[in-house]
């Protein structure tokens, strides 16, 4: 299997479709006997169906319902208290602070690695010895559980132990913190880590969407006497575009929801200074067995999710899908 | 900045090279610079905690960033000769698996329905479908607790590969469906006319066409199902159910005076997905390109 055609995969028919839904449809499909068409369809189109909305659409109905009510996830739920959850969030200092993070954390994500991953994307961009490698080892963490990246920051990370170490044995012994006991810290130590797991899938991506340049753009532009800088700033960047664009939805989604690395290095402490909106999720109704409470959180999380993908689909997707999923809801 | 500035262009030997003579003594050093820094921080880590599993407890603490004094293999043996890591790694291999299957399985007939055939609502479905990309599996998770306690699926590893299917199905319909959509018709009239029936068609010569993306969305949902925390978590109690990353958190909360054994946990947690996924990441990158493309 050559590259191009597993790339083929994600992206030719993609491209295809979209200018196929614009002319004439290509196969007339199947015209057989009705009953027999309708059969078929319902033998293949159910049981996805069924699946789907039972286990992706259902459930969040199900949240929102147990949202209103008090209820420790055991027993008849007959504990109604209207919107008393939502306002107990709202007020809940670390139910703010567990949004500020969330939010900290998307930012950071996009604004610090973004240009971090485009950057090493544009150099690693070129003809040099073990470049294949170098990929596949960069792509590495990307492919390891995050529960297990952070375990193996823990240990990496623990007070004495071998992050530690390494800054001492560079003389920089004056750097070395509580990385994940210190309030003012944390976040920043719970972010490097998230850049380790997730930077090398950002590389990689943008490297693939580096190599569909076509090459005959760069070289008219240097031809007609363009410098370097002209040719990225002006042809490749925007070229790039799309694939960042593609990028950015899969990370700000990733971070809105981000709880296994958080979870795992700090239990979203101390004192509630790395809790995101999942971590609060999981402690204060989960592990407190306050399931109606969770379930507010839930429809809370979902809503940040939902307005992010609309509003990210409408203004900075828009000319790469025409609205495949704004279409969906509206 | 500066860097970024020298990238674009053909290599040396062109006249724009030669007109830019300054990129060729900058540029491949610096790229070299940032190939070997980005291999050590990615590397360095990995082997930390692979080396350190060699070590003893006490080697550990009286210099925490030393090499192995001696090189001791029994931490490793250990984990290897225990239960618990087998049944960690049956489970994540046992829940990875059925979510795969019915992935592709109900995904390709799925996207044969909304590709192969001209009804009423077909687009419809198509973006039912599609929109569940809003709603990823970590938003899920609390309401899908809720849900397989009325179905008594809790503690069941069943629990967790269902839904880890039904999430997977709105990347599978968008990679799947253009590519069936661009194979060309005149194969189905050619095997039409050579006799085949519909399902034939489509078993035989439609899917093996479809196999690259069939392999992207194969992929994609074991890797996903593998690496998932918060699910199993929520749902498995029993630790003999526990997948391999619920498993490695609950060894170091268990064992957390042991930090040789620990390491040596987590290297071997690691190693399923070093060792395969790795090679799958031309699967995985073109398929999430393709997730927001289409």
């Amino acid at each position: 299997m050559s590259r191009s055609t597993a790339i083929a995969a994600g992206l030719g028919p993609a491209a295809a479709e979209q200018s196929a839904a614009a002319g004439p449809r290509r196969a007339p499909g199947w015209r057989g006997p009705k009953l027999r068409k309708k059969t078929e369809l319902t033998i293949l189109l159910a049981p996805a169906l069924i699946l789907f909305v039972g286990f992706v659409l259902v459930p969040i109905v199900i949240a929102a319902y147990y949202s209103f009510y008090s209820w420790s996830g055991y027993g008849p739920l007959n504990d109604y208290i209207g919107l008393r959850n939502y306002s107990y969030a709202f007020q809940d200092p670390a139910f703010i602070h567990a949004i500020e993070h969330t939010l900290m954390l998307t930012v950071a994500s996009v604004v610090i690695q973004g240009p971090l991953a485009i950057s090493i994307a544009l150099l690693l961009n070129r003809k040099f010895v073990g470049r294949g490698f170098l990929r596949t080892v960069v792509f590495a963490p990307y492919v390891l559980p995050p529960a297990v990246t952070g375990v193996m920051w823990s240990l990496i990370l623990q007070p004495g132990g071998f992050a530690d170490q390494v800054l001492k044995s560079f003389g920089l012994g004056g750097l070395v913190q509580l990385w994940l006991a210190n309030v003012h810290i944390v976040l920043g130590t719970v972010f490097v880590v998230l850049t380790w797991q997730y930077l090398g899938f950002g590389i990689v991506l943008l490297l693939a969407g580096l190599q569909n340049i076509p090459k005959e753009l760069k070289e008219a532009a240097e031809i007609d006497g363009a410098s370097p800088w002209q040719v990225t700033r002006r042809i490749t960047l925007p070229l790039l575009a799309p694939t960042v664009r593609i990028w950015g939805f899969i990370t700000i989604i990733g971070s809105l929801q981000i709880f296994d690395i958080v979870w795992i290095l700090t239990e979203g402490g101390p004192a509630n200074a790395s809790g995101t909106i999942s971590t609060y999720m999981y402690l204060e109704g989960v592990q407190s067995t306050d399931f109606g409470f969770a379930s507010a959180i839930a429809v809370i999380l979902f809503a940040f999710c939902f307005v992010f993908a609309l509003f990210y689909q409408r203004f900075a997707l828009r000319r790469d899908t025409r609205g495949a999923i704004t279409r969906a809801v509206g | 900045m500066a860097a970024i500035t020298q990238t674009a262009g053909p290599g040396p030997g062109s006249g724009f090279a030669d007109r830019y003579p300054l990129r060729r003594w900058t540029v491949m050093p610096a790229t070299y610079l940032l190939a070997i820094v980005a291999f050590g921080l990615t590397v360095v880590p990995l082997l930390f905690v692979v080396v350190d599993g060699f070590r003893t407890n006490g080697d550990i603490n009286s210099s925490p960033a030393g090499w192995p004094h001696p090189w001791v293999a029994g931490n490793y043996t250990s984990i290897l000769t225990s239960a618990p890591f087998w049944e960690f790694l049956g489970n994540s291999a046992l829940i990875a698996t059925v979510a795969t299957a019915l992935t592709l399985v109900l995904g390709s007939m799925a996207a044969l329905a909304l590709s192969q055939y001209e009804f009423r609502g077909r687009e419809f479905f198509y973006t039912v479908f599609v929109a569940g990309l809003l709603f990823p599996l970590g938003v899920g998770a609390l309401p899908l607790y809720l849900l397989l306690q009325r179905l008594g699926l809790l503690d069941n590893q069943f629990g967790v590969a269902i839904p880890e299917a039904a999430f997977a199905l709105p990347l599978t319909m968008i990679i799947l469906r253009p590519f069936l959509r661009a194979i060309p018709g005149e194969l189905q009239d050619a095997a039409m006319v050579d006799g085949a029936g519909r399902f034939r068609f489509f078993l035989q010569i439609l899917l093996p066409l479809a196999k690259p993306a069939l392999i992207t969305v194969g992929l994609l949902a074991f890797v996903t199902s593998w690496n998932q925390y918060l699910l199993p978590l929520l749902v498995l109690q029993t630790s003999s159910h526990f997948t391999l990353p619920l498993g490695t958190y609950t060894f170091q909360t268990q064992y957390s005076q042991n930090d040789a054994g620990i390491m040596a946990f987590t290297a071997m947690a690691m190693l399923p997905a070093l060792g395969v996924f790795v090679f799958a990441q031309r699967y995985i990158v073109a398929g999430a390109a393709g997730a927001v493309k289409g």
